[in-house]
């Protein structure tokens, strides 16, 4: 491993937009009655995230929030994603949540991929810190879990 | 007081970079580093007499043998045991504690008996006991930790009573950096009958230690933490309580006489070492002792006490944000420092200092309890020092702590 690092990368890491979500975190609360709830949890530093999602008749996405505490990278990380994913349907998302771990694996993406995941490439500097990418995947760790349960509980899909 | 600067010369890997920036490395309560003579001693053993123990007639496992027991013997009178026969070579504190839990505590206690820990142990100070609980029926109690970050010893009296059969707690916090008043609880326990295990895991390599002044009945403690190798610590018990317990694992090395259907078993501390034991890394353990010894631990403690004094200024001057755990009054506390700021959460100031060559810790500190149910927050920020740390490295903490400020503070006055 290389720990040579160039002298901006803290820079990289702590972008403007990333701080900005972490300080002012978008969507941020637990809803009462939610379709999809899902916790995600970090032993190794305690980090913790909760998403609780709505859907609208035809199965989209109508309300997001999250809550939760920890570092800046995995909360500015769950705003982002609840941003990003209001008003779509669960294979949109699986396919949103894939090209971001995607991108945060270092693979190359499709220009459609891209698409996808507009705005979530300002985490990409969190890859020179492989320590925290966990922190970035926390949410999508929780997204995912999710919509499994979802999937096998109330839609009786096999897992 | 200490040389620093030719103790520093003691540790090779102090002279290296990080990031081209010089190690400042203050993480000594995970692990410590270690000088050339525990890493030479590990060397010398497995290029010039590496062999198998008690089993040999040959030159080279007698030569093993003897530098194994010497070492046991260094361990032993080190932490004040009256003899080599009442200290067990573990992995670690935690084996060590998880030998007291399987090989006293699950034969010996039933429902309703009490085992009295505190709110601020290390998971290997709780989860062996949770095990027990549930598989004697015993039940846990806790002797709560004031807002000072102390024992709250007040009800003490009713805590420890007659179904009381065990007290075990931590010489020093890990996280609160606290110097429990242990002796005190060690005659509050055996007045009512019980014994008590200290966790020295945070004392034996800080301060001097004496189990027989302390009067415990069991103390464990692991060698890398004390500028020994990794996979060794010690265990010390009572010789009167040692008698009455069962084995732990078993194997080679931990019997006397076997049958097809039966075994006696050997003599204590051979009883609870089966299989080979880490040969390299107790030997090397005697040697990080040799080193200590050499320093003396009054002295050792002494260096630490003024360096966290002079920490505990220094930090201070922090924004308000920071919060710092644990007592302020040195003379009840060791060398770590837990700090919090709600601006910069531990995890960004752990990378932040790490891009300036600073190793602290951050998280839970493998007290989640503590940390989360009575902190109050996800995870602090930890810096513990040991005797290579100066008080220019304590400097540079604060210069970089700075730093990590001004980049959440910039941004913050930009998004409101
Ligand atoms: C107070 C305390 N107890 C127990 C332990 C566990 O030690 P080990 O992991 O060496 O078994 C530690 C160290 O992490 C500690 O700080």
């Amino acid at each position: 491993m290389d720990y040579s690092f160039d002298i901006n990368s803290l820079d990289d890491l702590y972008q403007e937009v990333i701080l900005d979500h972490y300080q002012r975190p978008r969507n941020k609360g637990v809803l009462t009655n939610p379709d999809i709830s899902s916790k995600g949890f970090n032993p190794f530093c305690g980090d913790e995230i909760i998403l609780s999602i709505k859907l609208d008749s035809k199965g989209k996405t109508k309300c997001i929030l999250f809550d939760g505490q920890g570092c800046s990278i995995s909360q500015a990380s769950a705003s982002m994603l609840t941003e990003l994913l209001s008003n779509k349907n669960l294979d949109e998302l699986k396919s949103i949540s894939y090209s971001f771990r995607a991108m945060m694996r270092g693979e190359s993406l499709s220009s459609g991929e891209m698409s996808l995941i507009e705005g979530l490439e300002v985490l990409e500097g969190v890859r020179k810190f492989p320590i925290r990418i966990k922190c970035a995947l926390l949410a999508w760790a929780a997204l995912e879990d999710g919509i499994e349960e979802y999937s096998v509980k109330v839609l009786k899909k096999e897992p | 007081m200490l040389d620093i600067k030719a103790i520093r010369k003691d540790f090779p890997i102090l002279s290296r970079t990080v990031y081209g920036k010089p190690l400042v490395y203050l993480d000594n309560a995970a692990t410590s580093q270690k000088p050339s003579s525990v890493i030479e001693t590990i060397t010398n053993y497995y290029q010039n007499y590496n062999s198998n123990v008690h089993r040999g007639v040959h030159a080279l496992s007698m030569e093993a043998t003897e530098h194994y027991e010497a070492a046991r013997e260094k361990v032993a009178n080190f932490i004040g045991a009256p003899d080599s026969t009442c200290l067990i070579f573990v992995r670690g504190t935690t084996e060590g504690i998880n030998l007291v839990a399987s090989s006293w505590a699950i034969p010996n206690l039933g429902p309703g008996d009490e085992i009295l820990l505190s709110e601020m142990e290390h998971h290997s100070n709780l989860i062996p006991w949770q095990r027990v609980a549930q598989i004697t029926g015993a039940v846990l109690k806790f002797i709560p930790v004031t807002e000072e970050g102390v024992l709250d010893l007040e009800n003490l009296s009713a805590l420890i009573n007659n179904r009381t059969k065990l007290v075990s707690v931590t010489h020093v916090s890990n996280v609160l950096g606290t110097i429990n008043p242990v002796k005190e609880l060690a005659r509050k326990a055996h007045n009512v009958g019980a014994l008590i295990m200290l966790d020295a895991a945070q004392s034996v390599p800080h301060m001097p230690v004496n189990v027989q002044d302390l009067e415990c009945d069991f103390l464990a403690f692991s060698s890398h933490k004390m500028l020994g190798p990794t996979g060794i610590g010690g265990l010390y018990v009572r010789p009167s309580v040692l008698k009455t317990m069962q084995p732990f694992q078993s194997g080679g090395e931990m019997v006397k006489e076997v049958t097809f259907t039966s075994a006696s078993w050997n003599d204590h501390p051979f009883q609870f070492e089966a299989g080979t034991p880490s040969i390299s890394a107790s030997i090397g353990l005697g040697a990080a002792v040799d080193y200590l010894q050499s320093i003396g631990m009054d002295e050792v403690r002494n260096h630490e006490m003024a360096i966290t004094q002079y920490a505990l200024e220094e930090l201070k001057h922090l924004s308000e944000d920071f919060i710092f755990y644990g007592p302020n009054d040195i003379s009840i506390r060791g060398g770590a420092i837990s700090f919090y700021s709600d601006l910069v959460h531990p995890h960004d100031l752990g990378t932040i200092l790490d891009q300036e060559g600073i190793a602290i810790r951050t998280g839970h500190h493998c007290a989640m309890p503590l940390v989360r149910e009575r902190l109050k927050v996800s995870a602090t920020a930890r810096a513990s020092f040991y005797i290579y740390n100066t008080e220019s490295e304590v400097d540079q903490l604060v210069k970089a702590l700075k730093k990590a400020t001004r980049i959440f503070t910039n941004a913050y006055k930009k998004n409101i």
